[in-house]
C-alpha cells in the first residue's frame, strides 16, 4: 500500500535534488532553471498527496496556481537568457558573475 | 581706598588694556598706559618705605577678596604691608618704572611692542603679589605668576630658536624648585594647621624640635619644612645646583634681563627665606645648609663670570654670585644684611645690565666684549653709568669713613655677619664670600676693559659689518623669520687689536633720552643706596619692626671683627682690580697665555663647570629615552597598535572577507538566501 510517507520521500527527494542542482551546478544557467522545476515540482506532489490525504482541494488548487508560475517563470527566465547571451556570449555559470553591486 | 590697593592693581589693569589691545591700540598707547601705571605705582611705593622708615608706620593687611574656605584651610587675597614688603615694593616698582621707560628706547624698533609691555606689567603685577602675600598660597600664585613673565619674556623673541630653548630650560628647572616649594607649603599646612603667614611664624618656635614622619623616617619637622621651602628658593634665585637655567635666561631682551633675571624675580628666594626666617631660625641645619649653598654659588658663578666673553653672561653669573651672597647672609641669621643687599643690588645689577644693553644697543645687537674695545669715547654717559655700577658691585669705599659706593655698605655688612656668626659655616661663607670678592672685582673690570678701553676690535663683528654694509635699521634683526642661532667661534683669545681700522668705519650711536634717564637715575641708586639706607636696614630693630628675625647680638658683634676682616673686602677689591688692570690693560696677551697654561681648568671653568653636560646626562637625556620607549613603545606600539589601528584592521580584514562573500554568483547567493530561509523557519517553528 502506496502511503502518505511515500509522497514526501519522492517529492522531498525532487526537492533536494532540485536545490543541490542549484549549488552544484558549473555548467549552465538552463540548468539553473531546470532544478528550479524540479523544486516546484516537489512542493506540488507535496500539496496534491496532502490534499487528496486530507481530503481538501484547497492543496490541489494551489498545484494548478504553483503550475502556472512556474510556466511563466520558465518563459521569463529563458527570455532573459536568450537576451544574456546575446548580450554576452555565454551562459555558463562561472562566467556569470556580475551582481556585485 | 588704599594705596597700596593701587600700586598692586595698576600694573595688572595695565598688562590686561595693552596685552588685550596689542596692535589694535598700537604700541604709543601700550607704552603710555603700562608706563604711566608703573611710575604712579612707583610714586606711591616711596612714601610707603618713607614712612616705615621714618618709623611712622604700622605693618598692616589690606583684605581683597575671599577665595578659598574648606574645612580648616581658609585663605583670602590679601595685601600685607609690613617693612619687609615696603623695601620690596620701593625695589620692584622703582626698577620696572625705569625698565618701562628704558623699553621705550631699546625695544624702539620691534613690531610686538605692546605685547613686551603687557609682559612687562604682568610681572610686575605677579612680582607684587608675591611680596605683599600674607598667606603661602597667595606668595605660590605670585611664585607661579612671575615664572610665566618669565618664561613668556625670555621667549619673546620666539622665533629665535635659542630663546625657545631657553624660555623652557628656565621653566622646566623652575619647576623642580617649585615641586619643593609646594611640598614645603603642603608640609607646613600639615603642621601648623593653617597657610597664614604671621600664624606660621607666630608658632615656628615652639615647633622647633618636635619632628614628623615623612617617607617612613622619623625627621626634625623644622627642618625637613625649611630644606623644602628652600629648594623653591633656590630654583628661582638660581643657586648651585638648580642655576643652570639663569645664564641661558639672558636670551630675553636686555630690559628683562635687567629687571627679572637681576633685580626683582631672582631675588624672590631670599625674600622668601626672610619672609619665613623665624621658621629658619627654628631649624639650624637648614639654616646651615642655607650658607653652605649661598657661599658655593657666590664663588662657584664668579669663577665662570672671569671667562665668559658674554656681556650679558658676565653680568648673569654676577647676578648669580651676588645672590649667593645674601643667601649665606640669611643663612648665617643676618636677614637685614641680606635684604640690604638685596636692596642695594636691585639698583646696582639693573644699572648694569641697562648699561650693557646700551653698549648692545650702540653695537648694533653685538654681545660678545672681544669685539667691543675703546667705547668710553663715543658713549660717554653709559660709560659713566656702567662705571657707578662697576665701582658699586665691586664694593669700592673708604673702610676708616665707613662711606662708599652701595656694594660696599652691603658687601661688607655681609661678609662681617658671616665672620662674626663663628660658627664653621660662618667662617667657610666667610672666606668663600671674601674669594669671590677678589673674582667679582676680577670680571667687573675685565668688562669695563674690555669693553670701554683698549682700541677698537670692532671689525671683526659680524654685526657690526652687517651694520656697517647693510644700513642701520633692521628691525627683523631680534625675531627673524627663521633665522640659524647665531654662534661664535669659541676663539680663547681676544682678537689682536687693528691698529689702522679696528672701527670698520663704524661709529656708535649714544642711546636716546629714555635710555639714559634711568641710567642716571640707578646710578644715583647705586652710588648712594648704601651711606643713606645702610644704618636703617643694619643696625635699626626698629625698622625691621619684627617683619623678620632680627639678631640683635650677630649685628653688634659684626662691628667687633678685626679690622683685617673689614678691610678684607676692600683689599681684596683691589687685588681684583689691579689683577684685571695689569691682564686687559697692560699685558693684552696674559689672559690668552694663562688660559693655555692652565689648559683643562679653564676649560672645566669656561664650560660653566660642565652643569649642563652633566645635567644633559643624567637628566635630559634619559628623560628623552623614556620619552621615546613612551612614544614608540607605548604609544604606538600598544596604544595605537591595538587602539585604533587594531579597529581598523579589524574592519579591514572584515571587508575583505565580505567582498569575498559577494562573489556576484548567483548560486553562492542562493545557497546563502537558502540557508538564511533554513535558519528563520527553524527560528519560527521552534
Amino acid at each position: 500500500m502506496i502511503g502518505i510517507e511515500h509522497y514526501i520521500v519522492v517529492s522531498s527527494i525532487l526537492f533536494v535534488l532540485g536545490v543541490l542542482g542549484i549549488f552544484l551546478n558549473r555548467k549552465n544557467i538552463i540548468v539553473i532553471l531546470m532544478a528550479i522545476e524540479l523544486i516546484l515540482l516537489g512542493v506540488n506532489i507535496n500539496f496534491v498527496a496532502f490534499s487528496a490525504f486530507l481530503g481538501d482541494l484547497t492543496g490541489q488548487i494551489f498545484a494548478m496556481f504553483v503550475l502556472t508560475v512556474a510556466a511563466g517563470e520558465a518563459a521569463i527566465g529563458l527570455a532573459i537568457l536568450v537576451i544574456y547571451f546575446r548580450g554576452r556570449g555565454t551562459i555558463a555559470v562561472d562566467d556569470v558573475n556580475r551582481m556585485k553591486g | 581706598m588704599h594705596s597700596i590697593l593701587i600700586i598692586v592693581f595698576a600694573p595688572l589693569l595695565a598688562a590686561i588694556v595693552a596685552g588685550l589691545g596689542n596692535r589694535a591700540l598700537g604700541s604709543v598707547v601700550a607704552k603710555v598706559i603700562t608706563t604711566g601705571a608703573l611710575f604712579l605705582a612707583c610714586a606711591l611705593s616711596w612714601p610707603i618705605f618713607l614712612s616705615f622708615l621714618g618709623g611712622s608706620a604700622e605693618a598692616s593687611v589690606v583684605p581683597v577678596l575671599k577665595w578659598v574656605e574648606s574645612g580648616t584651610l581658609t585663605f583670602d587675597w590679601a595685601l600685607r604691608v609690613d617693612t619687609l614688603t615696603a623695601v620690596m615694593l620701593v625695589v620692584i616698582t622703582t626698577v620696572s618704572a625705569l625698565v618701562h621707560l628704558y623699553s621705550w628706547g631699546y625695544m624702539d624698533e620691534d613690531p610686538d611692542q605692546p605685547r613686551f609691555f603687557a609682559y612687562l606689567s604682568l610681572f610686575t603685577f605677579a612680582m607684587l603679589m608675591l611680596v605683599t602675600a600674607n598667606n603661602l598660597v597667595q606668595m605660590f600664585f605670585g611664585w607661579e605668576g612671575v615664572g610665566l613673565a618669565s618664561y613668556l619674556l625670555i621667549g619673546f623673541w620666539f622665533r629665535k630658536p635659542s630663546a625657545n630653548a631657553a624660555a623652557i630650560k628656565a621653566f622646566v628647572v623652575n619647576r623642580v624648585g617649585d615641586l619643593g616649594f609646594m611640598l614645603g607649603i603642603f608640609g607646613t599646612f600639615l603642621v601648623f594647621g593653617t597657610t597664614s603667614i604671621p600664624e606660621i611664624l607666630a608658632a615656628a618656635p615652639g615647633m622647633a624640635g618636635s619632628s614628623i614622619t615623612f617617607l617612613g623616617m622619623r625627621l626634625d619637622t623644622m627642618t625637613i619644612l625649611c630644606l623644602l621651602l628652600f629648594v623653591g628658593a633656590m630654583g628661582k634665585s638660581a643657586q648651585l645646583g638648580l642655576h643652570t637655567w639663569l645664564p641661558d635666561a639672558m636670551e630675553g631682551p636686555t630690559p628683562v634681563s635687567a629687571l627679572i633675571h637681576a633685580a626683582t624675580m631672582v631675588t624672590a628666594g631670599v625674600f622668601m627665606v626672610c619672609r619665613l626666617s623665624p621658621m629658619f631660625e627654628a631649624a639650624p641645619i637648614a639654616s646651615g645648609f642655607v650658607t653652605f649653598i649661598g657661599a658655593a654659588t657666590c664663588l662657584f658663578a664668579a669663577t665662570i663670570g672671569t671667562t665668559q666673553w658674554d656681556i650679558k653672561r658676565v653680568i648673569a653669573y654676577s647676578t648669580c654670585s651676588q645672590l649667593g651672597y645674601m643667601f649665606f647672609a640669611a643663612g648665617v641669621g643676618a636677614y637685614g644684611a641680606a635684604m640690604f643687599h638685596l636692596f642695594t643690588h636691585a639698583f646696582f645689577k639693573a644699572l648694569l645690565f641697562l648699561g650693557a644693553g646700551s653698549v648692545i644697543h650702540a653695537m648694533h645687537h653685538e654681545q660678545d666684549m672681544r669685539y667691543y674695545g675703546s667705547l668710553r669715547k663715543s658713549i660717554p654717559i653709559t660709560f659713566w653709568a656702567m662705571l657707578a655700577g662697576t665701582l658699586a658691585i665691586t664694593g669700592v669705599g673708604l673702610v676708616p669713613l665707613h662711606i662708599g659706593f652701595a656694594g660696599f655698605h652691603s658687601k661688607d655688612a655681609i661678609l662681617e655677619a658671616a665672620f662674626a656668626s663663628g660658627s664653621n659655616l660662618g667662617n667657610f661663607a666667610f672666606w668663600l664670600g671674601t674669594i669671590a670678592a677678589l673674582l667679582t672685582s676680577f670680571y667687573s673690570w675685565r668688562l669695563m676693559f674690555l669693553t670701554f678701553w683698549g682700541s677698537p676690535r670692532w671689525a671683526e663683528s659680524e654685526h657690526i659689518q652687517h651694520a656697517v654694509h647693510h644700513g642701520e635699521h633692521d628691525p627683523e634683526h631680534d625675531n627673524p623669520p627663521a633665522q640659524e642661532d647665531a654662534g661664535h667661534a669659541a676663539a680663547h683669545h681676544v682678537p689682536h687689536p687693528h691698529e689702522h681700522d679696528g672701527t670698520a668705519g663704524y661709529h656708535p650711536h649714544e642711546s636716546p633720552l629714555t635710555m639714559l634717564v634711568p641710567l642716571g637715575l640707578l646710578s644715583l641708586g647705586a652710588i648712594c643706596a648704601g651711606f643713606l639706607f645702610g644704618p636703617a636696614f643694619l643696625e635699626e630693630p626698629a625698622f625691621w619692626n619684627g617683619s623678620i628675625a632680627y639678631d640683635e647680638h650677630l649685628m653688634h658683634a659684626m662691628h667687633e671683627v678685626p679690622g683685617l676682616v673689614a678691610w678684607a673686602a676692600t683689599i681684596v677689591m683691589l687685588l681684583g682690580f689691579l689683577g684685571a688692570f695689569y691682564a686687559y690693560m697692560r699685558r693684552t696677551d696674559l689672559p690668552a697665555r694663562t688660559a693655555e697654561q692652565l689648559g683643562p681648568i679653564y676649560r672645566f671653568v669656561f664650560n660653566k663647570w660642565y652643569f649642563d653636560e652633566l645635567y644633559n646626562f643624567i637628566f635630559v637625556r634619559p628623560a628623552f629615552k623614556l620619552g621615546r620607549l613612551f612614544w614608540q613603545r607605548g604609544d604606538v606600539g600598544l596604544i595605537d597598535r591595538f587602539g585604533p589601528n587594531g579597529a581598523a584592521w579589524v574592519v579591514d580584514r572584515g571587508a575583505l572577507f565580505a567582498r569575498r562573500v559577494q562573489s556576484g554568483y548567483l548560486t553562492s547567493y542562493a545557497l546563502i538566501m537558502l540557508l538564511g530561509l533554513v535558519g528563520a523557519v527553524s527560528w519560527a517553528l521552534a
